[in-house]
């Protein structure tokens, strides 16, 4: 009795599942058939820009420029610390617990800037060049209307202009940041430790995003401005505006402000160093260098101020990755944020356009 | 009439600010029809257009496209109906074969089968030679006609055609209009196209709209056309009589339904409200005079164009 009991249950269940896998099967057949059509289009779209970018002069000069910087400032970053590990046994020793790998990254003898600055210097000139000329180039050769005429939503334009572009970067940098870690283990002759390469990883995920801001800083302007040469021009000028102008303006702010005969007490006077830094931390420039800086260079124990009590009995040791990540977060949500606040109003106007044949 | 409406505009309006683009404009085009939007830059045809594809939308008023409504359903409209915009263009750095092919892909047209079509079609536009040439070294006609391959690639069933004929030389635009009539004879499309250039789309359109700052002044074939928009000097008959004195030229303007009458060269021409040939000719014959010539002279799209445009400033002063 009892067993042909559990029999009928077991039954029961089973026909249920059945049926209910069966329902969910059809339904995803359905919507299967009806958005195979739709991502079709969107990865040809996608392929499409590709594969412009790939032939287009512009991007292959850029890119070769890249190429060319990263390894001349590898080539003197390798020299100069096989140098320090040739002089004695005991540098290499040392050099393990020193995270010596990063400094493949960071170091230069001064012919040739680091890796990093090569990188936060040329990277946003790459996003720029990616997609300043997006939305306006079709518009001007008349392409856009007749795109917008195809059974497409309108924000696969520019969707897959924008994810193109990012996987370029994704695909240039990520090959470029492991080409130097295999450089740097066939050479130095040290392979980097997890947490080294955990580090590495982080930072290129960090110069992918950077350079999304600014490859969506270049689209909005593209949707904005009619002509690319304005779009192209008046993206440099944010770009210069941030990467100089922005933080000599702060300093000589902050000059006068923090000098000034009213500050009476210490926190006062923390106050309003405070103030200053998060001036400074408007730019997404100085957002991008302080976090990587924290990222590969472990020593970095805080990127804010810090009063002499507050360092009394701390020890001077690296950070683990963990806590470098934990000093970064701020910085690297803001960065996020900007490049999806930025993406978010080049995809709004450029909903709400006009799509016109010409003008 | 029993063919339904592939296009069926209601009260449709669109404003930009206090400007008027379309004004409350109904129209309906049958199934297999060639109708031609005929107006002058700036009359609204193009937004008339682009609210028919659902890329601009309406202030108010109903649109119905293959019986889809294209401003909640812009992309089954869009499935169906093909543009080609006034200044089409294509991506200079791929050839006419490779730009046919994208918008395949944009289609979800398999690619085998992409491939096949595009090459029927550039045969049917005539380009197959140059199949293979970047399309940034195309001429305009050959835009032009790669255009319309462009919009044939999705097997539409309504074509809309945006100036179509603009910057083309003669050959090529009796070379573009053949083919436009081809495709609505013998494969049943649709064809809506919008011109200013009058004689274009007289030669193959067989309904005509003739559109002013936003507003469908007149609609029909040509002969209604002029109905319409000349109710009461809707002919004109030319006559050449002798001797043509004042008498005579008072009794044929004391027939009834004649308007006015106008000493020509060589002639009169006598303005009417209704074709009263047969009256004028009785006239000069009991008078005693001799009838050389008598016609009715047909409205050319150009004519009704001219004429309108003429009177303009008289209607509007009224």
């Amino acid at each position: 009795m009892k067993a042909s009991k559990e029999g009928r249950w077991a039954n029961d269940v089973f026909s249920y599942v059945k049926r209910w896998s069966e329902r969910l099967k059809a339904g995803a057949l359905d919507e299967k058939k009806r958005t195979r059509g739709a991502n079709s289009a969107f990865s040809a779209i996608v392929k499409k820009e590709l594969a412009d970018y790939l032939t287009s002069w512009r991007m292959i000069i850029l890119i070769a420029l890249i190429l060319l910087t990263c390894f001349g400032s590898l080539y003197t970053a390798m020299t100069t610390i096989r140098d320090a590990l040739d002089s004695s046994e005991e540098a290499k020793e040392i050099a393990k617990g020193a995270y010596l790998f990063l400094k493949l990254f960071t170091v230069s003898d001064g012919t040739l800037p680091s890796f990093l600055t090569f990188v936060s210097f040329l990277g946003p000139l790459l996003g720029i060049s990616l997609g300043f000329d997006a939305i306006n180039s079709e518009r001007n050769r008349g392409t856009l209307s007749r795109l917008m005429a195809q059974p497409i939503p309108r924000d696969y334009v520019i969707n897959g202009k924008f994810v193109a572009a990012l996987l370029l970067n994704a695909v240039l940098f990520l090959s470029l940041g492991l080409l130097v870690t295999a450089l740097g283990i066939l050479v130095l002759g040290i392979p980097p430790t997890f947490e080294e390469f955990a580090r590495i990883v982080c930072f290129l995920l960090l110069c992918l995003v950077y350079i999304a801001f600014w490859l969506n800083l270049g689209i909005l302007f593209s949707v904005v401005f009619r002509q690319a040469a304005t779009s192209a021009l008046s993206s440099m000028a944010v770009w210069l505006f941030f990467n100089l102008f922005y933080s000599m303006i702060v300093e000589v702010f902050a000059k006068s402000f923090l000098q000034s005969d009213a500050i009476t007490s210490v926190e006062q006077a923390v106050g309003r160093q405070e103030l200053v830094l998060g001036l400074m931390r408007l730019s997404p420039s100085y957002l991008f260098n302080e976090s990587t800086t924290a990222l590969l260079s472990p020593d970095v124990r805080t990127l804010g101020i810090v009063t002499v009590e507050q360092t009394a009995g701390a020890v001077a040791a690296p950070l683990p990755f963990s806590q470098s990540l934990l000093l970064i977060w701020p910085q690297a949500t803001a960065l996020i944020a900007a490049t999806l606040v930025c993406f978010a109003i080049a995809y709004l106007l450029f909903m709400r356009q006009e799509i016109r044949a010409s003008g | 009439m029993a063919a339904p409406a592939v296009i069926e505009l209601d009260n449709l309006c669109k404003t930009y600010g206090d400007h008027w683009a379309v004004d409350h404009l109904s129209l309906s085009i049958q199934k297999g029809e060639i109708f031609g939007l005929l107006g002058p830059n700036g009359a609204g045809k193009t937004t008339t257009i682009l609210m028919m594809l659902g890329l601009t939308e309406p202030t108010s008023g109903m649109v119905r496209v293959c019986g889809i409504d294209p401003v909640r359903n812009p992309i089954d409209v869009k499935r169906k109906v093909g543009y080609l915009p006034d200044d089409v263009g294509f991506y200079h750095h791929m050839t006419g074969l490779e730009n046919l092919l994208y918008t395949a892909a944009l289609n979800g047209i398999p690619r085998a089968e992409a491939e096949k079509r595009a090459w029927e079609l550039l045969e049917k536009v005539n380009l197959t030679d140059a199949a293979h040439k970047k399309a940034g070294k195309y001429s305009r006609g050959m835009r032009q006609r790669l255009g319309l391959a462009d919009v044939l690639m999705k097997r539409p069933e309504v074509i809309i055609l945006d100036e179509p004929t603009l910057g083309i030389d003669p050959e090529g635009v009796r070379e573009l209009l053949r083919l436009i009539r081809d495709l609505s004879r013998h494969e049943g499309i649709t064809v809506l196209l919008s011109s200013h250039q009058l004689h274009h789309v007289q030669q193959i359109c067989d309904r005509v709209g003739l559109f002013v700052g936003g507003r469908l002044l007149a609609e029909g074939n040509m002969e209604r056309l002029a109905q319409q928009l000349f109710l009461q000097d809707a002919y004109v008959i030319h006559v050449v009589a002798s001797p043509l004195d004042a008498s005579l030229r008072s009794k044929i303007e004391a027939i009834p339904g004649v308007n006015k009458v106008v000493q020509t060269e060589n002639g009169l021409d006598v303005y009417c409200q209704t074709d009263v040939s047969a009256d004028i000719s009785k006239t000069i014959i009991q008078s005693g005079a001799s009838l050389f010539h008598l016609s009715r002279r047909n409205f050319g799209l150009d004519e009704i164009y001219h004429r309108y445009f003429e009177g303009r400033d008289v209607r509007e002063g009224q």
